[in-house]
């Protein structure tokens, strides 16, 4: 299913029956809204979605304003291209998390798919601004051309993280899968974990980003597990991709200062 | 009116509107991050000959600052806001980069804000970094130590310069030890500094000169050696020294309420008189009367 409808720009001012009649794409036809889900009636400009939606893809779908909470798994493309508001998602969420999104700030409690902040296939921009938080892992191909924001992964991520950076800054707090920031040209990857730094890449320094507490320290504020010897220490910088412009940088986590 | 023993003379303060900014500097350790607080507000005394007046407000803890680390506010006053920004230039270019382990921060919410990591950035040669977090833009800027962390625009506000008070002793050590006391006090209140050295200034002034070149000198109403040749002598027989504390803030209340607590503090301990300057509230924006300042 298809539910873009499902939006706070879309459903700000419909009465319940109202929104209920709103149609969805359900495999290949229009369905109202109503025949899947029951529908109350909502705070202003706040959503609140629960049941298995781990197959119901585009919620929140260029939106620009509000609240969504998602009490449970969601599908795929969520928050896609929105340009504002917040998505909370208490469980997992599918590939696409908050594909070309521009703004605004998406938060996954579980685990996250592929392509998280990623440009769509043919597109050379990707997540443009805002927030993307994921407490749990995430698939490859974090922040697919990426050109601004911030991506946050708790645990492990897939290969290809910051595959084609463009800039804004990409932290995982696991470990990254192999080729993380190939076809680089400006942007940050920072990884906790071990790492394998591709061979067009250039080793710079041991040292400590005071940029990165900033980061480190609203992180834990949001409530990832990040400890006082992370926001203190020491990192290893590595300077590429040298294939492209090569100014961007993979940290890598060393211990304390 | 007294205070004490004290007498508080039924006069004002006369005060100007001005245009401040709050720079929040950040370091590895208190040690460093005064060092650069320190330059930064060095020869900042009087906008008269500095271009703008700046001091240290306040310590803030690790766990208050922006990053973590120890850090100092500052507070930097210039006549209007591009002044302002002119001022911040120069001074966190060559102040606070130039300090071991330093960040900068604005640390101020203001409408108007003006562009100084967006101008410093360009130290970095084409090899500065932008990052963007949580509304606010910050400037990477490389250095010989690792990087210098700015913020791109600092917000800058209308606020007070020149509030004052004079405060008249037995002798040059009464007259400082009271001098010592309100400045003690004064660092507590939030929003003010004291741009002159540790907050006292006993180079007084009176607007124009015997000599055209000078806009401003000596108060010799307010020179105890010149009480033979001024006719306006303002010196009861008793004293036998001055010294002068500017107040500069961000309100007009704050500074009101630095000067009430300077004025009972120096009271309470061993001035005679306390006075404050004016030019006959022609020039100020601001009129601040000492009695009121007890009410």
């Amino acid at each position: 299913m298809e539910a873009e409808t499902l939006s706070p720009d879309r459903l700000e001012g419909l009465s319940a029956k109202a929104a209920a009649k709103l149609s969805v794409q359900y495999g290949n036809a229009s369905a109202p809204l109503g025949d899947f889900f029951e529908v109350a009636e909502t705070a202003h400009d706040e959503m609140r979605l629960s049941g298995d939606l781990s197959r119901v893809k585009l919620v929140g779908a260029g939106m620009s304003r509000g609240r969504i909470q998602i009490e449970g798994d969601i599908g795929q493309h969520l928050g896609a291209t929105m340009t504002g508001g917040e998505i909370m998602v208490e469980g997992n969420a599918g590939d696409w998390v908050g594909p070309e999104m521009r703004g605004g700030r998406i938060e996954i409690r579980g685990d996250a798919g592929h392509a998280v902040g990623s440009a769509y296939r043919g597109s050379r921009v990707g997540m443009a601004g805002g927030e993307i938080m994921v407490h749990g892992r995430a698939g490859n191909e974090v922040g697919n051309s990426l050109r601004n924001g911030l991506i946050a992964i708790g645990g492990d991520c897939g290969d290809f993280a910051g595959v084609n950076l463009l800039a804004g800054t990409i932290i995982v707090l696991g470990a990254l899968g192999i080729r993380a920031g190939a076809g680089m040209k400006r942007g940050t990857i920072v990884a906790m974990g071990p790492t394998e730094i591709l061979p067009t890449f250039t080793y710079a320094c041991r040292y400590r980003p005071d940029f990165l507490r900033l980061y480190l320290m609203r992180l834990r504020a949001l409530g990832l597990t990040i400890d006082d010897a992370q926001i203190a220490g020491a990192y290893n910088r590595w300077s590429g991709d040298s294939v492209e412009l090569n100014r961007g940088e993979i940290l890598v986590y060393d211990g304390a200062a | 009116m007294r205070v004490g023993d004290c007498d508080i003379a039924e006069t004002f303060a006369e005060a100007f509107k001005m245009w401040g900014a709050r720079v929040v500097i950040t370091a590895d350790s208190p040690k460093w991050a005064l060092a650069a607080a320190r330059s930064m507000t060095g020869f900042a005394t009087s906008i008269i000959g500095c271009k703008c007046e700046a001091g240290i407000e306040a310590d803030i803890p690790p766990g208050e600052t922006p990053d973590g680390r120890p850090g100092i506010a500052v507070l930097l006053f210039a006549m209007d806001a591009p002044g302002v920004a002119k001022r911040l230039i120069e001074r966190i270019g060559q102040c606070v980069m130039t300090c071991p382990t330093t960040s900068c921060f604005n640390g101020l919410t203001a409408d108007k804000r003006v562009s100084v990591g967006g101008k410093l950035r360009y130290f970095g040669d084409g090899y500065q970094i932008s990052k963007r977090l949580d509304g606010r833009h910050y400037w990477r800027i490389p250095v010989m130590d690792g990087e210098f962390l700015v913020e791109d625009r600092f917000g800058v506000q209308p606020g007070v310069g020149g509030g004052n008070l004079l405060i008249l002793g037995r002798d040059r050590s009464a007259a400082l030890a009271a001098a010592e006391a309100a400045t003690e006090a004064m660092g507590q209140v939030p929003g003010v500094i004291l741009p002159f050295p540790d907050g006292v200034v006993r180079s007084g002034s009176k607007i124009g000169s015997r000599y055209k070149a000078l806009i401003a000198s000596t108060n010799d109403a307010y020179c105890p050696s010149l009480r033979g040749f001024s006719p306006d002598s303002a010196l009861p027989d008793e004293v036998g020294a001055v010294v002068e504390i500017v107040i500069d803030g961000l309100s007009l209340e704050a500074v009101e309420a630095a000067m009430g607590a300077g004025l009972q503090a120096a009271a309470g301990a061993g001035a005679l008189q306390i006075s404050a300057g004016n030019y006959g509230g022609k020039l100020g924006q601001f009129h601040i009367k000492l009695h009121d300042l007890l009410a």
